[in-house]
């Protein structure tokens, strides 16, 4: 069913309403910003010596940070699991992670805390943090989150399972695995269902290849609560998100939210990377209602961008000098146990 | 002595007791009815899950990603193959991350022909499972050995792929498991479900001693000195049964019953083809990139100068299914007269 409307001050803006739930606009700004940098700089790369494929997240800041805020951080049953998309970097940026760290993925360096040089950019994992693996299979984290989030009911507790994907993603059988384990009888999971709905998988529109039009609602046939929400509007999404989050934390169900967001760089590198001046981005929209909120003068707002520029470039002269994995390590790792 | 079906249940119970195991589940695995061959009967933390390969193998993942010692079942192996790319998952999950993230987690699911169970209750799995470099792999033959290899590959921190032979499912074993009644009979009363109405029933398990056979480690059926046969599964009674019926007529055949196919036992199988020179490898598998294939490569490269004659591998025909007909499947799979002959002629043949 269509979730039930939160009982809220009639009085309070959309802003206000997210403020007193604990928004704090700059603080997600500086990180949307941190994050686009962070994903321009990766692009460069990738069409330069220090990289090879590039795929991200830029155009989906705005969700994706706020997503990042509201996170449960920490390792274990009690915390929130996540299991990602490769679009996620503005997420993982607001839970803690350094430009750096990203970069010394697409530089294929040894120093890559998540792969040591093995996997492809945004293909996150953090243990301590509940980070599961991003693996490049579409969809396949929709048939593992179910996992965590039943550890987590049997467990009791407030921690919950989050997982996202496209929308393309969802004509895979594991999109409705995820609705079914999620909303059996009395098994009911502690479970955000996210998809982040771009419009395009690589070059087909949903439209083409879907009957269906709102992707969030396949979730009514299994009673469970949806939402969708306009990605490109920081303030919405916060909103959305929060109940979302509250919703499954203390009620111990499943919900199902669709974000509409943009894909601000296309697909991949495979198609080129280049911006697209058609797609709406959240930053800009962010940064008009910020100047007209907040009052910020926009070379304030320059001023944040161009620190972040340069610690991602500085990131960049450092991670050059790191060193490569050493071929002799291929074996390692290959069992848990031993070594 | 207890059938597999029963050690599986003894084993599965240990894994609830004293190995953090929390979750049995695959389709109709718990109660009424406790698997399609009985092997979660009477057990604690069983649940029917959704008639979906995917979401029960992803469940698994999820779960021992989280900290959790999962078991779940394919019902038959038939129907393992559309859950290939989670399986890869499970396997790459600790090399991909670099040592962050393990999967522990147990897929126990039976294999192989031999129920009269034509096209899609036949299958083999051995060549894909091997192909997933990660995963531990077995397939014990014994009730004895399935106990202990359950329970090795429940406190395994990889992902163990844990297969059983069909055809044996219900064959009483010749060893007993440590602790369990001398009287067959007794033990079915204390923990095989009751025909009708199980709703009050309970099962009353018997204290098996601490025991576990290691992943990795081959077991000599039949000690010889003219000829090695390595088998595994359902094959492994049948090249036992000829080694030793060909040892009164004067033949010296030793038989390794594999029981595990990654890692595999290199060891025991190369001191074996070192002693006896000739090599027989006997699986169901269909014989076209048979992991048998793999063995005898590495037999050729580890022990070439020891061959007294080419190695030869005896498999599954390379068709597209096995036949209902028993006259099909007695051609299609290796039966004791085409092992017998195939050890004949090796014998026979001339160094
Ligand atoms: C199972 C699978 N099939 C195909 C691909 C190749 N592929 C990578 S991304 C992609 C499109 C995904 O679209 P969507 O789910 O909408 O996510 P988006 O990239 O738009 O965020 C495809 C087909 C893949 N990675 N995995
Ligand atoms: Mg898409």
């Amino acid at each position: 069913m269509p979730k039930t409307k939160a009982k809220t001050k009639a009085s309070l803006s959309p802003f206000e309403l997210a403020k007193s739930r604990g928004f704090q606009a700059l603080k997600v700004y500086h990180n949307m910003v941190k994050a686009r940098v962070l994903e321009e700089r990766l692009i460069k790369m990738s069409k330069s010596e220090d990289g090879y494929f590039w795929i991200g997240g830029p155009g989906e800041e705005a969700f994706n940070t706020n997503l990042g805020y509201l996170i449960h951080k920490g390792h274990g049953l009690d915390y929130d699991y996540m299991h990602f998309h490769y679009r996620q970097s503005a997420t993982l940026l607001a839970l803690g992670m350094p430009m750096i760290d990203a970069i010394r993925q697409m530089n294929t360096k040894v120093t890559d805390p998540f792969s040591k040089g093995r996997n492809f950019v945004n293909h996150f994992v953090k243990n301590e943090w509940n980070v599961m693996p991003v693996t490049s299979p579409i969809e396949t984290q929709y048939s593992i989150a179910p996992g965590t989030a039943w550890a987590q009911k049997k467990h009791g507790g407030k921690g919950i399972t989050i997982v996202t994907g496209g929308d393309a993603g969802t004509a895979e059988g594991d999109f409705a695995t995820c609705l079914n384990f999620s909303s059996r009888p009395d098994m009911e999971l502690p479970i955000l269902i996210i998809v982040t709905n771009n419009k395009f998988g690589i070059s087909t529109p949903f439209e083409q290849v879907h009957g269906d039009r709102v992707i969030a609602k396949r979730a009514d046939a299994f009673g469970i609560q949806w939402d969708c929400v306009d990605g490109n509007d920081t303030v919405a999404s916060y909103n959305a998100l929060f109940e979302a989050m509250e919703y499954v934390r203390f009620s111990r169900r499943p919900f199902c939210l669709e974000a509409h967001v943009s894909r601000l760089h296309g697909h991949s590198s495979s198609s080129g990377a280049a911006r697209i001046q058609s797609e709406t981005d959240c930053l800009e929209k962010f940064e008009s209602f910020l100047e007209s909120e907040l009052l910020v003068e926009k070379n304030e707002l320059q001023a944040i961008k161009a620190k972040y520029e340069e610690e991602a470039l500085l990131a960049l002269k450092q991670v050059r000098e790191e060193p490569y994995p050493d071929p002799s390590t291929i074996f390692d790792y290959t069992y848990a146990g031993e070594m | 002595m207890a059938t597999i079906a029963q050690a599986i249940r003894m084993a599965l119970h240990t894994g609830e007791e004293k190995l953090g195991v929390k979750d049995i589940f695959g389709e109709d695995v718990g109660p009424p009815l406790g698997g399609v061959f009985t092997c979660t009967q009477g057990l604690k933390t069983t649940w029917n899950a959704p008639l979906d390969e995917r979401g029960i193998v992803g469940m698994a993942i999820g779960l021992a990603m989280a900290g959790n010692r999962p078991v779940a079942e394919i019902q038959f192996v038939d129907y393992i193959f559309n859950t290939i790319d989670l399986l890869k998952i499970a396997g790459n999950t600790h090399w991909c991350t670099a040592g962050d993230i393990e999967v522990p987690l147990v897929i126990m699911t039976p294999v192989g022909s031999g129920i009269h169970g034509s096209i899609y209750h036949s299958h083999s799995f051995d060549a894909i499972a091997t192909h997933m470099p990660g995963w531990k792999v077995v397939l014990p033959s014994t009730p004895k050995d399935v106990y202990g290899m359950l329970i090795s590959s429940i406190k395994d921190p990889n992902p163990v792929m844990f297969m059983y032979p069909k055809a044996l499912i219900r064959i009483q074993g010749e060893e007993k498991i440590p602790g369990e009644p001398e009287d067959p009979k007794e033990l079915s009363r204390m923990i095989d479900a009751p025909v009708g109405d199980r709703s009050q029933w309970k099962p009353l398990w018997p204290t098996i001693s601490d025991f576990e056979i290691p992943i990795g480690k081959a077991k000599i059926t039949n000690d010889g000195t003219q000829l090695t046969v390595i088998t595994y599964g359902r094959h492994v009674p049948i090249c036992t049964k000829i080694a030793k019926e060909l040892s009164l007529e004067g033949f010296s055949i030793e038989v390794i019953d594999l029981r595990t196919l990654l890692p595999w036992d290199k060891e025991a199988v190369f001191e074996s083809v070192q002693k006896t020179g000739r090599v027989l490898v006997v699986n169901e598998d269909t014989e076209v990139t048979n992991f048998g294939e793999h063995i005898i490569r590495s037999i050729i490269d580890q022990c070439f100068y020891h061959l007294t004659c080419a190695p030869k591998l005896l498999a599954g025909v390379n068709t597209p299914g096995i036949g209902l007909a028993q006259v099909l499947e007695m051609e299609q799979v290796p039966q004791e007269k085409h092992i017998k002959l195939a050890i004949l002629e090796l014998l026979q043949t001339d160094a």
